[in-house]
């Protein structure tokens, strides 16, 4: 019994070393690889259209979703933060507190989630089958750099794009909250208004967009380096895809800690 | 073993070592120039990581290799990279890039190694893929709407674009019918004899004995990472070598 006992706990620790070392080697995979990146981002070629062409998939093709999603947070969270403030009689304040939150921090959370769940899956499924098809050897049969060709101009899409987006989720969610503030929670529009401008400052507005320029980039950069990882056939592919949102979400979750600690001491 | 004056390609003393298997071992062997050369074996052979040598895709552990003249552990990355525009490939399934027409596909290396006008970027794709059989309301098609043997034939057209010197046949007549292996066939011999005035190379990887002996000038013969036979085709059939004749009763 205490032979099995001490089997089953010397198997359970030798499991989490092993998972440890995996992952601390694939993160220092990932880095090297985030490296490779700077390296062929400042070498010619400059491929524009390839950069055009992700701009608009990471971007306008996530605009939907993102207005989509932005309204009914903004409506929610208006409605929320409204139902607790009625109690201290400061419900005046529903509008500052709704766009310093989305501003700081729901916007460029909410809009990284989205975009590892729709464009950072891309990525990995559209490199990883390129991949098993051996369309990524071709280039480099070619003499084209595969991570130069594309992976390049999806990480600096995605550090664009995911700004931007983050920009419109907080536009449209204080859309959203000044809707149902004033239509169904009947605050004051003058009240809303001044008050949103008396309490939100610039560096809310920046602090919201730095880290969701980091996101984009980290997003972009999981993506790609699972999908240049894939082995294997579809299997491969599939389990790439999967990595791929699994890290990029938790990435943004971990990495919006980490930022936020730092920011609010230099903003 | 066969030895030339000016090989296209000369291996020396090649190793491989992943970890603690040695893929190619210690191999040494010539490819004559302007010929069609078949490297034959068993899956696990080691062909493939050969073909990757050959290519400068992969380092040897020891040894050198020489490909027109020029040794490949010499040349930096980036004169790899520019030295690999003499090489066409025609992968095992065509590898044809799955969100280009056909028309693209082949126009690509144009595109981005040339300074050719769309129009003569569009007149050259249009001679290379009508030179390989395919028909002009198939240019705008995408790979998933060509047969197999229609992507191979893009897939050829593509590789030739920038008018190769190494041309590299990646088993290309894996999973493809008889009739379409016989086209595939008749098309390498095509191209090896339609751009012998520029000089071509053909190196096959293989393990389709019937096609081999068809159109290949040479075969050489790959087990456990060594050659074990390289002779001109017409002496590879009648080899002495055992299990040479067991591959070929295959």
């Amino acid at each position: 019994m205490i032979a099995k006992i001490q089997k089953y706990l010397i198997n359970s620790t030798e499991d989490l070393g092993r998972s440890i070392i995996e992952m601390v080697n694939g993160l220092g995979l990932m880095t090297e690889f985030a490296g490779r990146f700077f390296y062929w981002a400042v070498r010619k070629p400059f491929r524009f259209h390839l950069l055009t062409e992700q701009l608009y998939f990471i971007g306008n093709k996530s605009i939907f979703i993102i207005l989509l999603t932005g309204v009914f947070t903004g409506m929610v969270f208006a409605t929320q933060t409204y139902l607790g403030f009625k109690i201290i009689n400061v419900d005046s304040l529903v509008g500052a507190i709704v766009a310093i939150s989305l501003a700081k921090e729901l916007a460029p959370v909410l809009t990284g989630l989205i975009v590892a769940g729709r464009a950072g899956s891309a990525m990995a499924a559209q490199i990883g089958s390129m991949k098993v098809t051996e369309q990524i050897d071709a280039l480099e049969v070619m003499g084209i750099n595969s991570i130069q060709y594309l992976a390049v101009p999806r990480i600096i899409a995605a550090t664009i794009a995911v700004p931007m987006l983050s920009i419109v989720f907080l536009f449209i969610g204080n859309l959203g909250a000044y809707l149902v503030g004033t239509t169904t929670l009947m605050i004051d529009e003058a009240l809303f208004f001044s008050k949103l401008g008396e309490f939100m400052v610039v560096a809310d507005i920046a602090q919201g967009v730095i880290k969701a320029t980091v996101f984009g980039f980290i997003i972009a950069v999981i993506g790609t380096y699972f999908g240049f990882q894939v082995e294997k056939g579809a299997v491969g592919v599939g389990r790439g895809t999967n990595l791929a949102v699994i890290w990029g979400m938790v990435s943004v979750l971990v990495l919006d800690y980490f930022l936020t600690t730092f920011l609010v001491k230099i903003l | 073993m066969l030895t030339f004056q000016n090989p296209a390609i000369s291996l020396k003393n090649v190793t491989k070592i992943f970890g603690e298997q040695t893929v190619l071992d210690s191999l040494s062997f010539d490819v004559e120039r302007n010929k069609i050369t078949t490297i034959l074996g068993f899956s696990g052979a080691g062909k493939s990581t050969l073909l990757k040598h050959i290519l400068g895709i992969m380092q040897p552990t020891s040894g050198t290799i020489e490909v027109l003249g020029k040794d490949l552990s010499t040349l930096g990355k980036v004169e790899l990279r520019e030295f690999r525009r003499n090489y066409g490939m025609l992968f095992q399934y065509a590898a044809l890039f799955d969100s280009f027409t056909a028309e693209e596909n082949v126009g690509f290396p144009l595109k981005e190694f040339t300074k050719l006008s769309k129009e003569d970027i569009h007149k050259r794709v249009s001679e290379l893929l009508i030179s390989v059989g395919i028909k002009e309301e198939s240019f705008t098609r995408l790979p998933s709407e060509l047969s197999g043997g229609m992507r191979k034939r893009v897939g050829l057209a593509r590789a030739l674009a920038l008018s190769p010197h190494i041309m590299l046949y990646d088993e290309p007549t894996t999973g493809l019918d008889p009739i379409t292996t016989k086209m595939v066939n008749n098309l390498i011999v095509d191209t090896a004899k339609n751009h012998k005035d520029r000089e071509m190379t053909s190196v096959i990887i293989s393990h389709d004995v019937r096609a081999t002996l068809e159109i290949s000038d040479y075969v050489a013969f790959l087990d456990r990472g060594k050659i074990v036979e390289y002779l001109p085709v017409d002496e590879f059939k009648n080899s002495d070598k055992e299990l040479v004749q067991e591959f070929l009763k295959l």
